[in-house]
């Protein structure tokens, strides 16, 4: 055991000469929490938009100044009719058309229904859907501060609802994910670098000889990364909570839980992929390609995993940040709980169980 | 009857199909110095790796201090000290905690440590630097710096690979003066070296030639057995006639 706290300490030494990774492993979460918190925003901010309404009448007129008096939205004046909605979508002044249907007012009161045409420029996909999913909440909104008349029956066309970020903070989202990548670069690349690195140099020959057992050697190796992702994922919580206003309405107890299994699993992938890399480069482009671009891209962190061809959908399977982000995206912005959450909880699990069990095989296949 | 720290009886170790160690047997007295010599490939860094508890066996058997290498591994790697030319001590840890990390693995008490590693240093006169990082001394002090570090938990048996690779002469020759001292004071010393002149101050040598040990002596009875001036010529000479078959 003294031996093992000896390793440890050891170990905590090698990073903390580095100071320039040192500085790189804190600087990233904040870093990338400001951009994404400030710059990769989705969400809507003065998105111009147009209306055509042949009627303008008092119930358009309250719709417009409604959307107008949005400050995510800009409004840029009245077309006159909707063969000019084509030339100014090419002129690229407005995002966004509102049609209203003819005679609206009246429609309204008297057939208890009237239509809105909402026409984006979804040359920028995400956008034009987040306009358009604005612009019907608060047409919806404005239906329900002037509803007169009978509650039955729609009258307004327009049907949308945006559950838990209704107003599309894309920071919400991205605070979750962030946690994960953070996770996953620290523990699966840094472990298996520093693994890497000591195979390298030759000092894992001494390390071998030595009466350190492989199994402490391993895990001397692993809790000081396991203290440091740890760290990471507070700054990163802190910033969100403080800067971004990022909502916490699960338990925090469960929250660490799951970083916790969730660095485990990222850990052990590391340690697996060091067993493979005699030297340090390879490990980290090995960990690069098995651990960073699948958890962006794949794990529904920036393109949603119900809008992937089902082959990736498939795939998307096996990354354990996508099982993670569903597990972070609840606790934070759902306030759900373990009774929801145990599968993708027993999911995480068993790739962390699996990971482990492969690498500390492989790892004493080559001592061999 | 002397007493015999390392004794290896019919030692194979394959990789694949080829055998890099092939049914070797020698032993090592208790305070002798023991070359161990060979080319690239020869198959000494295998021997030295199954002697060490980093390889397992393929044949045949080990004893180190007393214990079977293939049985008892972790009471051979408590008895023994290793330290490698590739690796000596961690450049971005200070002199003393490479020292406190060694002896601690080792099992060392704090009381050790600190008596054992004061004394070492003042005898090696690197007291002045020991907060100094390893990386910022000259590979030469590296190297004594090492070998007294793989001594300090006082092994029965200390194995060096190549300890004097890309070291000066003058170091060299202290680094020597330092086995001597090991050696009188009861350690047995196992060394593989690539300099046919440190050969000559070894007790014993042996000499690996594509996995067999075909020499096995003092460098003395090895000159007169081939008729060379020298144990670099009794190494040609055997490394030719197995080129020639």
């Amino acid at each position: 055991m003294r031996s093992f706290i000896g390793f440890v300490i050891k170990e905590f030494y090698h990073i903390i000469r580095d100071y320039r990774s040192l500085i790189i492993l804190f600087a990233i979460p904040a870093v990338d929490l400001v951009l994404f918190g400030y710059t990769v925003r989705n969400e809507l901010t003065r998105a111009p938009f147009a209306v055509v309404d042949p009627s303008r009448d008092q119930v358009t007129t309250e719709i417009v100044q409604k959307l107008a008096s949005s400050h995510y939205l800009e409004f840029e004046g009245y077309l006159k009719n909707e063969s000019d909605i084509d030339p100014a979508f090419k002129a690229g002044k407005i995002k966004e058309v509102v049609v209203f249907d003819r005679k609206f007012a009246h429609k309204l009161t008297h057939n208890r229904s009237a239509g809105i045409q909402l026409i984006a420029d979804a040359s920028n996909p995400n956008m034009g859907a987040l306009i358009t999913a604005q612009i019907s909440g608060l047409v919806q909104q404005f239906q329900a501060t002037h509803a007169s008349g009978p509650p039955a029956g729609t009258p307004i066309n327009i049907r949308s609802r945006l559950l838990y970020n209704p107003d599309l903070r894309s920071v919400y989202l991205f605070v979750p994910g962030l946690i994960a990548v953070i996770l996953m670069l620290i523990s699966a690349l840094m472990t298996s670098i520093t693994i890497a690195r000591e195979k390298e140099t030759g000092s894992m020959e001494i390390l071998l000889a030595s009466p350190l057992r492989p199994i402490q050697i391993i895990i001397g190796k692993v809790v000081p990364y396991f203290f440091l992702a740890f760290i990471d994922v507070l700054i990163v919580i802190i910033i969100a909570l403080s800067i971004f206003n990022v909502p916490f309405r699960g338990s925090v107890t469960l929250f660490l839980c799951e970083a916790g299994l969730f660095e485990l699993t990222a850990l052990s992938l590391g340690l697996l992929i060091s067993s493979w890399s005699e030297s340090q480069q390879t490990a980290m482009m090995t960990a690069q390609g098995i651990t960073l671009m699948p958890t962006f891209i794949l794990s529904g962190l920036i393109f949603p995993i119900s809008s992937m061809p089902r082959p990736l959908q498939w795939l998307s399977t096996i990354i354990p940040a996508r099982w993670f982000l569903v597990i972070v995206r609840g606790i934070m912005l759902k306030g759900i709980g373990i009774e929801v959450l145990w599968k993708e909880t027993a999911i995480l699990g068993g790739m962390a169980f699996l990971f482990l069990f492969l690498s500390l095989r492989a790892f004493k296949v080559r001592l061999d | 009857m002397e007493n015999k720290v390392i004794i290896v009886e019919d030692l194979v170790r394959m990789f694949g199909s080829f055998t890099a160690v092939d049914h070797i047997t020698f032993d090592v007295k208790q305070g002798e110095i023991f070359g161990f010599l060979g080319a690239n490939g020869a198959g000494k860094t295998t021997t030295m790796k199954m002697l060490t508890g980093l390889l397992s066996l393929s044949g045949g058997g080990a004893k180190v201090a007393g214990h079977d290498v293939q049985t008892e591994p972790e009471k051979v790697k408590k008895s023994i000290g290793y330290m490698s030319q590739k690796f000596a001590l961690y450049d971005d840890l200070s002199v003393w905690e490479n020292i406190r990390f060694y002896s601690g693995v080792y099992g060392l008490t704090d009381k050790e440590i600190q008596e054992g590693g004061r004394a070492m240093l003042d005898k090696l006169g690197l007291g002045d630097v020991h907060n100094q990082l390893i990386g910022a001394l000259p590979l030469g002090w590296k190297q004594k710096l090492a070998f007294s570090v793989a001594l300090l938990h006082q092994p029965e048996i200390v194995f060096l690979d190549e300890p004097t690779s890309g070291v000066d002469p003058v170091t060299r020759r202290q680094f020597w003066e330092m086995i001597y001292e090991a050696a009188e004071s009861g350690t047995t010393v196992f060394v593989t070296t690539h300099y046919m002149d440190e050969a000559e101050y070894c007790d014993r040598i042996g000499i690996m030639v594509a996995g067999k040990l075909p020499a096995l002596d003092t460098p003395a009875r090895l000159k007169q057995q081939f008729k060379s001036k020298s144990v670099d010529e009794v190494f040609v000479k055997l490394v030719r006639d197995r080129q020639k078959k």
